[in-house]
């Protein structure tokens, strides 16, 4: 068969909306545009568990800190299905961690921003992981089967995420004068990072869409990105709060809303690795797994004295 | 007798609450991804059982009390919980063993306590004791896993074990509170010595032969640990008090 | 023929010094083996495949699954298998382009490799 033959087979198979499995035939840019995707996906949720974490031991009630362990914990079981899922893809997760922890893969910039109240563990949960939602719900139909499988299962738990964010912002806009104040803060640090977690605008990307015509992705950045200006600017008012953006308005013949322009330049700083926490959170991660070194190396060789063992015993 | 049940719920509270806090420090920084999940896991148990503790505790108390103000407001001498549980993290080793040594007694205490004939904290512990029968295989497999694994895992131990030994003792030496227990302190300690010493040979790591054990925890005389934990723990509703969160 | 992919969503961040190269490196030697996970959430249902994890042996993989599957599920069965020992069947249409023992579902690095004469086309 011809590889255009092959190419003609899978195009058509995505196409009829049949899920692309591990052993399928693939072009090698799909599986490497998967692989880069599953993976940068996967180091978000565990980079993530840092600038929440940072808040467990001062969470204000026993309650809340249920609550944000249970999400952290979360962050931490949706990075290893999306490794196991990456895994399939014919690379292994210590070699994705090693692209991680040497600076070579990508995370969402998100994470390099600081949490520096309480109200962001509220902020993160009902604009960041709003954002993610948007993305993940999209991905839960995406075309490579696994990848699918995975994201199923995290938007099937990560329900709670985002409400248990604007919960807890709830409570603070209706506190004191310091809770409310903390609440419109932190609402106005995480507002225009959040924007840009969905990259930039379409028009400035030159590809055509092979994305989108492989079914991995299945709504551009502009319209994930719209989708998500609606429905904030929406709960806010809720909140009695306000966006950080005097250009928001209601846009009566688009049926949407306008919005200011994003600070392209902050983001692709903080992409390259200038952003205000790069630093730390890459070496939060390379110290944890040093010093896990002799953690892992002991647990294998237990594991192996023990097979000797039976077998020993066996002869 | 009232008085001393609240002490003795408050006692159970502060220990699971105190080990809860040290254990969810791991999270986002475990060896493996897996391990972090799991040990995270150990932290929410234990923080759920703290929380059943605590508001039974603010319960019995009669006043407007509830389990932030047990947890949040009261001072580092007011704190009952083991002196173990304060203990830092330090590493993987101390963190394991550590919980074997306070899941194999909550093990212990809880299966002759969810007879107890309070029916309330009975219940607990009776719930309770489903999670700590986990948290003890876990731990207890990890202690073996480090004790018998590689000669650095293996000194690791030895140096965990040198840490924390003297910080056993005060498990099974009540205070006049926990008479309320109805347990024979004596027997659950030999109970304990004897799996404690099961495990310890399968891991290949000696019992200490000091017996002389630090003491003071439960009636609020603490190492320096506790105050700066709580200083982190405390500080949202100190800085803030008096509001919902 | 091959496709550039210039296209930037979220957690797709250009690919220039980023994201996971496949260049492969040496293989870290800490590494723990992949097992796959089968539950069976109740009493007279099948196991499932549930998804893999990494775990140095199999009391530790059981405990595991347990934690990040099952969130600790009382009275549900789980199966552990290493990955290596997992055999899989190859897809139809493309048996004739696969080597017969890269039957190893765990990891396939070089299946979509065409035999040299496909190459030169």
């Amino acid at each position: 068969m011809l590889v255009q033959d092959m190419e003609q087979i899978f195009q058509d198979k995505i196409d009829r909306e049949i899920k692309i499995e591990p052993k399928d035939w693939m072009p090698e840019a799909y599986r490497k545009t998967n692989l880069r995707q599953i993976s940068q996906h996967a180091h978000s949720e565990v980079v993530g568990m840092l600038p929440e974490g940072n808040w467990i031991s001062r969470a204000p009630s026993l309650k809340r800190k249920a609550i944000l362990l249970a999400k952290i914990q979360d962050e931490g079981g949706h990075g290893l299905y999306l490794y196991s899922a990456a895994e399939t893809l014919g690379f292994s997760r210590d070699e994705m961690i090693n692209d991680l922890l040497s600076g070579k893969a990508k995370y969402s910039s998100i994470f390099n921003y600081p949490s520096l109240s309480w109200a962001d563990m509220g902020a993160v949960g009902w604009l960041v992981d709003g954002a993610a939602i948007l993305n993940q719900v999209m991905l839960c139909r995406t075309s490579y089967g696994p990848y699918a499988r995975a994201m199923v299962r995290i938007c099937k738990e990560e329900s709670f995420h985002q409400r248990q964010g604007f919960d807890a912002l709830l409570v603070l806009s209706r506190g004191s004068k310091e809770q409310k104040a903390m609440c419109q803060d932190a609402i106005n640090r995480w507002w225009w990072p959040s924007l840009m977690m969905f990259g930039p605008k379409d028009s400035e990307s030159t590809n055509s869409d092979q994305s989108m015509k492989w079914k991995i992705k299945r709504k551009t950045n502009d319209e994930l990105r719209q989708q998500f200006v609606d429905m904030i600017a929406e709960q806010i008012k809720t909140l009695g709060m306000v966006l950080p953006d005097p250009a928001l308005k209601w846009n009566e013949a688009r049926k949407h809303y306008d919005f200011g322009a994003i600070n392209w330049e902050e983001f692709w700083n903080v992409v390259k690795g200038n952003g205000p926490c790069n630093k730390q959170r890459l070496a939060a991660r390379n110290k944890a797994h040093d010093e896990g070194d002799w953690v892992r190396e002991a647990a294998k060789q237990y594991a192996e004295k023990k097979r000797n063992r039976a077998k020993e015993q066996a002869a | 007798m009232h008085s001393s049940l609240i002490d003795y719920t408050i006692h159970l509270a502060d220990s699971t609450h105190i080990l809860s806090q040290r254990n969810s420090e791991w999270c986002g920084h475990g060896p493996i991804l897996e391990q972090d999940i799991a040990i995270t896991n150990i932290s929410l148990d234990l923080l759920g059982q703290s929380r059943n503790f605590y508001q039974y505790a603010a319960s019995l108390m009669n006043n407007d009390t509830n389990e932030d103000q047990l947890a949040y407001m009261r001072s580092e001498r007011e704190y009952k919980n083991l002196l173990l549980t304060e203990q830092p993290n330090t590493d993987w080793a101390h963190t394991v063993l550590r919980q074997y040594f306070f899941s194999q007694f909550q093990f212990l205490l809880f299966e002759q306590l969810q007879n107890h004939n309070d029916p309330q904290l009975a219940a607990i512990a009776a719930k309770s004791l489903k999670e700590t029968t986990y948290h003890l295989r876990w731990s207890g497999e990890w202690v073996i896993r480090l004790g018998d694994g590689s000669e650095e895992s293996h000194q690791r131990m030895i140096v965990a074990m040198d840490a924390l030994w003297a910080y056993t003792g005060e498990m099974f030496i009540a205070t006049p509170y926990e008479l309320i227990s109805g347990i024979d302190f004596k027997a659950l300690n030999e109970n304990w010595l004897a799996k404690l010493q099961l495990l310890l040979a399968e891991a290949r790591i000696p019992i200490p032969e000091n017996t002389y054990f630090q003491t003071g925890g439960k009636t609020g005389t603490h190492t320096e640990h506790l105050g700066f934990m709580l200083t982190e723990l405390q500080y949202m509703q100190r800085t803030y008090p008096n509001c919902e969160w | 023929m091959s496709f550039q992919i210039i296209k930037h969503y979220y957690g797709d961040i250009p690919e220039e010094n980023s994201g996971s190269g496949i260049e492969k490196k040496e293989v870290v030697k800490t590494a723990w083996p992949l097992w796959e996970v089968f539950i069976r959430s109740k009493q007279g249902l099948d196991h499932k495949h549930a998804g893999s994890l990494h775990a140095a042996d199999a009391a530790m993989a059981i405990e595991n699954a347990r934690d990040v599957y099952t969130r600790r599920m009382e009275g549900v069965s789980i199966w552990v298998v290493e990955s290596i020992y997992l055999h899989a069947s190859n897809p139809d249409e493309a048996e004739s382009l696969y080597e017969p023992a890269n039957d190893k579902i765990y990891r396939h690095p070089t299946f979509y490799q065409l035999p040299d004469e496909v190459n030169h086309m």
